[in-house]
């Protein structure tokens, strides 16, 4: 068993099924935004509103931002650990590594945060 | 014939370089890549390589051949050869000792990672364990490999993580006691591999079925590690 | 000189394989201090090239299967010089052994009620030659020494022994009580010099099919430890028994296992007749090695062989069916369609007889400790040495060994020395001291070889020594050029001598290794010639056109080469085993 501590989950499975979980809400909610976009002709402010003001879509909106930010999060995660070692960076690689790790989590809160918050409050 | 070798002898060289030989193959005959070598190294003695059964069986030879990795003794010139010239380089991803000789401790180390031995916490009976044909077929495609690391040094996870991700080589040998009747500590073995590089590193990149001078699949083996810890863990 | 690094253990094992690692093992699991020493990663070691299996009666093809009617098949195919007391042991402890080896997870093939499964091998029969042929093989597939191999590995990393792989021994290092103290090897990997020291050492070395031209196995099977131990002034036993197994790949060597004909293949020449029924009316395909392969050397020197040349005959498969041969023989497949271009579904294997395995080498005694001869003619132990497997004359197989009784003879032994090894240390076997000459004497054919500066090339004289055997030392043998391969030899030796290392670089230097094992192949391959020649006359393997017959009134009895005066002595054969009379002995028919 190798040691993390920065994995989303510490599990490999966790973060493993939480992917293609989270990729599978994705992949729904991009079918049903596809969906919407064109049973609908004549798209504009009142009925955007409505669509994503609905209650159920409001919730499946939240699900598919915090999907996004899982699913983010494991993919730069094992993408920075993949190409940040000390084979190509030496004694600094730990340190890279843990200022990418913290760029990439501000950056998934701050688009996590402002979805939610949109999403929150397209309805009232 | 040219053939373009990678020679590094770390007490003379400063650094490793590719150097070319020329070899008269013989009319009407398909050498294989080890027979060429073993025909340089009579006219450079300094050429360094493993080989040792020069029929594919103990998986010394493991070399990239024009970009390809395999086995030098069961690989026929014509097969890898490039408009008449044959390019070799040690396995990538491990260091160099020698010209062909990678350090394969990394490698072993990962091997032996996985427990690699039967465990079973009964008292062995008298006589053998009894094993059903049907559950012996579980383990063919996994007990015959022969820890070339042809596969491993082939993939790119492997390369970006040799110490954390156990390698293909690794998980179909994991794989192997998984899958056998007789061991009881499927439970432990599973529980050892649930970190997020051990098995999960695996991309399907599927080099290591593209190489494999046995024709085995890991990357089969590390699907059903893969199915093993979604049923113990859901 | 400078002095050495040193290591020190209880027991240190010389060579990797299959009879090493057992040795280790139980060394291991016993908390003895123990290493094992190989020039090759284990898992390289050629125990990994053998095939159709693990002959020993577990009773599972034939429940009413017996170890004395496997004993009785030793007896007779050892053409009655294999010791009988080391026969019986091998044959009674073998079951515990096999069973052994499955409890550590060897994936042996099964049978429908689960149990191991057997094929029939050559010279196996019932009820002591008068039931039939038997099926006593225990296989995995026909990648049982592959299986084997890699199981013992998985065991003695689960045990945790101390492995310098990629080590390469040397010379041994004997006191001047003429006791073996340790042995001197190079660490490959950085060329350091090392002084291994033990209160035992074992030799696990295997074979030295290089000797010959045409051989089936490993480029590194080269006679180190035959070499070794002749160096150290020690005798060696049997060395003229060779055997060539019948079917190797024409051209390329490469082994076909005796499972084959096992599994109901059969040779044929090239008008299609199945020979070996009029060479061995019962046993047919399957008789003995040495019997079938002198009658394929006689239907080829009869011009019935196949292809232009008329150089080899056929093993033919496709009769059997491609489901039973995906089953039973994938690897032949395999091997038959890389090396000889042939799909055995569809067509026959060209085949020859090919060198294939040494039965001599050096003495023993059954718990695996070397034998020397006094200066009269009683057997002395060698303290602080042992032998197991190819290396060793136990002897279980005389002048002809039987298919499927090698990898036994590797477990069996192996085993066997480590308890005994085991015992003596905790007895209070003490650690011997080398004193400066001893190591220095040790050491001297490394300086020699690093010292050379001009002399005939390493790959040349190799090439000619085993153009030397093959011509003079092959399936038959006559006086004339027996005699002019020694002069042959002699003349090579001294070539040797001076030959030239060019490479004396320090880091994995394969060159100095081939120029080390050059004199082992030719220390071998002299004491090879020389006794062939002392022998007149034919007993299994050994079979000479000017003495076609076996005397058993002054030949039933052990060789012994002498490496101090080049002379070949006799020693007597065991004829007491200890729960039984003894097999006498009787004219070979199959």
């Amino acid at each position: 068993m190798v040691t993390q501590a920065t994995s989303l989950s510490r599990s490999g499975l966790s973060d493993f099924l939480i992917q293609r979980l989270s990729a599978v809400v994705l992949t729904l909610y991009a079918l049903c935004l596809l969906g919407f976009f064109l049973v609908n002709h004549s798209i504009d402010h009142g009925s955007l509103t409505a669509f994503f003001g609905a209650p159920s879509m409001q919730a499946f909106s939240i699900l598919a931002v915090l999907s996004t930010a899982a699913h983010g999060w494991i993919g730069l995660w094992t993408v920075g650990t993949d190409y940040l070692r000390p084979h190509y960076f030496g004694a600094w690689a730990s340190a890279l590594r843990m200022v990418y790790q913290a760029v990439c989590g501000l950056v998934l809160f701050v688009y996590a945060w402002w979805g939610i918050r949109l999403f929150w409050l397209v309805g009232s | 014939m040219q053939v373009s070798i990678y020679r590094y002898n770390p007490d003379v060289d400063e650094a490793p370089q590719m150097r070319d030989m020329a070899l008269e193959l013989p009319k009407g005959r398909d050498l294989m890549v080890l027979d060429v070598l073993e025909r340089l190294k009579e006219q450079d003695p300094s050429l360094s390589y493993r080989r040792s059964c020069r029929e594919g069986v103990c998986g010394s030879d493991g070399v990239n051949m024009n970009g390809k990795n395999g086995l030098a003794c069961i690989t026929p010139v014509s097969a890898v050869a490039k408009r008449g010239k044959l390019v070799l380089r040690p396995l990538p991803g491990l260091p160099v000792i020698r010209d062909l000789v990678v350090d394969m401790d990394q490698f072993f180390a990962q091997f032996e990672k996985v427990r690699p031995y039967l465990i079973n916490d009964k008292p062995p009976p008298a006589g053998e364990r009894l094993q059903s044909p049907e559950e012996r077929a579980k383990l063919d495609g996994l007990y015959e490999c022969i820890l070339c690391a042809c596969c491993s040094t082939a993939c790119p996870s492997f390369w970006w993580n040799p110490d954390k991700f156990i390698g293909p080589a690794g998980l179909l040998q994991a794989y192997r006691f998984l899958a056998d009747s007789r061991d009881t500590a499927t439970a432990e073995r599973l529980g050892e591999l649930d970190d997020p590089y051990s098995v999960f590193r695996c991309r399907g990149i599927m080099n290591c079925v593209n190489v494999c001078p046995k024709g085995l699949n890991p990357s089969r083996a590390i699907g059903k590690i893969r199915g093993l810890l979604v049923r113990q863990g859901v | 000189m400078p002095s050495l690094r040193k290591m020190e253990f209880d027991g240190v094992i010389v060579g990797g394989g299959g009879a090493g690692m057992r040795a280790s093992l139980q060394l291991a699991q016993s908390g003895l201090k123990t290493a094992v020493i190989s020039k090759v990663f284990p898992t390289r070691s050629h125990t990994v090239s053998a095939q159709g299996g693990i002959t020993c009666a577990i009773g599972s093809e034939d429940p009413d299967d017996d170890w004395r009617w496997h004993m009785y098949d030793t007896v007779k195919g050892s053409d009655y010089i294999g010791d009988q007391d080391a026969i019986e042991y091998m044959c009674k402890e073998g079951p515990q052994a096999v069973f052994e080896l499955e409890h550590m997870g060897l994936p042996f093939s099964r049978t429908e009620s689960g149990r191991i499964y057997q094929r029939p091998f050559g010279g196996q029969s019932k009820n002591f030659g008068k039931g039939g042929q038997a099926a006593r093989t225990c296989a995995a597939a026909d990648r049982t020494g592959h299986a084997l191999l890699h199981t013992l590995y998985q065991a003695n990393v689960k045990s945790g022994a101390v492995f310098l792989n990629e080590w390469f021994a040397v010379d041994l290092v004997k006191n001047q009580d003429g006791a073996v103290v340790g042995v001197i090897a190079i660490e490959i990997e950085t060329g350091d010099v090392v002084h291994v020291a033990a209160k035992a050492v074992v030799f696990a070395t295997g074979g030295a099919g290089r000797i010959y031209a045409s051989t089936t196995n490993a480029l590194m099977n080269t006679g180190d430890g035959v070499g070794m131990a002749l160096r150290a002034g020690l005798p060696v036993q049997d060395i003229e028994m060779w055997q060539f197994h019948p079917t190797g790949i024409a051209g390329a060597g490469v082994l076909v296992t005796e499972g084959c004909r096992g599994e109901g293949g059969y040779l044929i020449n090239k008008d299609g007749e199945r020979f070996m029924e009029r060479y061995a009316p019962t046993a047919k395909d399957l008789a003995g090695r040495d019997v079938v392969a002198r009658s394929m050397v006689i239907e080829i020197l009869e011009g019935r062989g196949c292809g232009e040349q008329g150089d080899h005959v056929q093993l033919k498969l496709d009769h059997l069916g491609e489901d039973v041969l995906n089953s039973r023989l994938p690897g032949i497949l395999e091997l038959a369609r890389t090396f000889a271009h042939a799909d055995p579904v569809r067509e026959p294997i060209p085949v020859v007889p090919t060198c294939h395995y040494m039965m001599g080498g050096v003495p023993t005694q059954a718990s695996g400790q070397a034998l020397t001869q006094d200066e009269a003619g009683n057997d002395r132990l060698v303290e602080g040495f042992y032998a197991v497997g190819e290396v060793a004359c136990v002897s279980v197989h005389g002048a002809n060994r039987l298919g499927g009784n090698s990898l036994l003879d590797l477990v069996v032994f192996g085993r066997a020395a480590g308890l005994h090894i085991e015992q003596a240390v905790r007895q209070g076997a003490v650690r011997r001291e080398a004193s400066e000459s001893d190591l220095e004497a040790a050491r001297a054919r490394l300086e020699r070889w690093n010292a050379s500066t001009s002399g005939d090339s390493v790959a040349a004289l190799k090439k000619e020594l085993q153009g030397v055997m093959q011509a003079s030392f092959g399936v038959f043998r006559t006086e004339i050029p027996m005699r002019k391969g020694i002069d042959q030899l002699k003349e090579l030796g001294e070539r040797i001598e001076r030959a030239h290392l060019p490479d004396k670089s320090a880091v994995f230097n394969t060159a100095r290794l081939e120029a080390l094992e050059l004199d082992n192949l030719f220390a071998v391959a002299y004491a090879t010639a020389v006794a062939a020649e002392a022998r007149r006359e034919s007993r299994g393997a050994h079979a000479r056109e000017d003495c076609r017959e076996r005397d058993d009134d002054n030949w039933l009895c052990h060789s012994l080469y002498f490496p101090a005066d080049q002379q070949v002595g006799k020693r007597a054969v065991n004829f007491q085993p200890s729960t039984m009379p003894a097999f006498e002995p009787q004219e070979r028919k199959y």
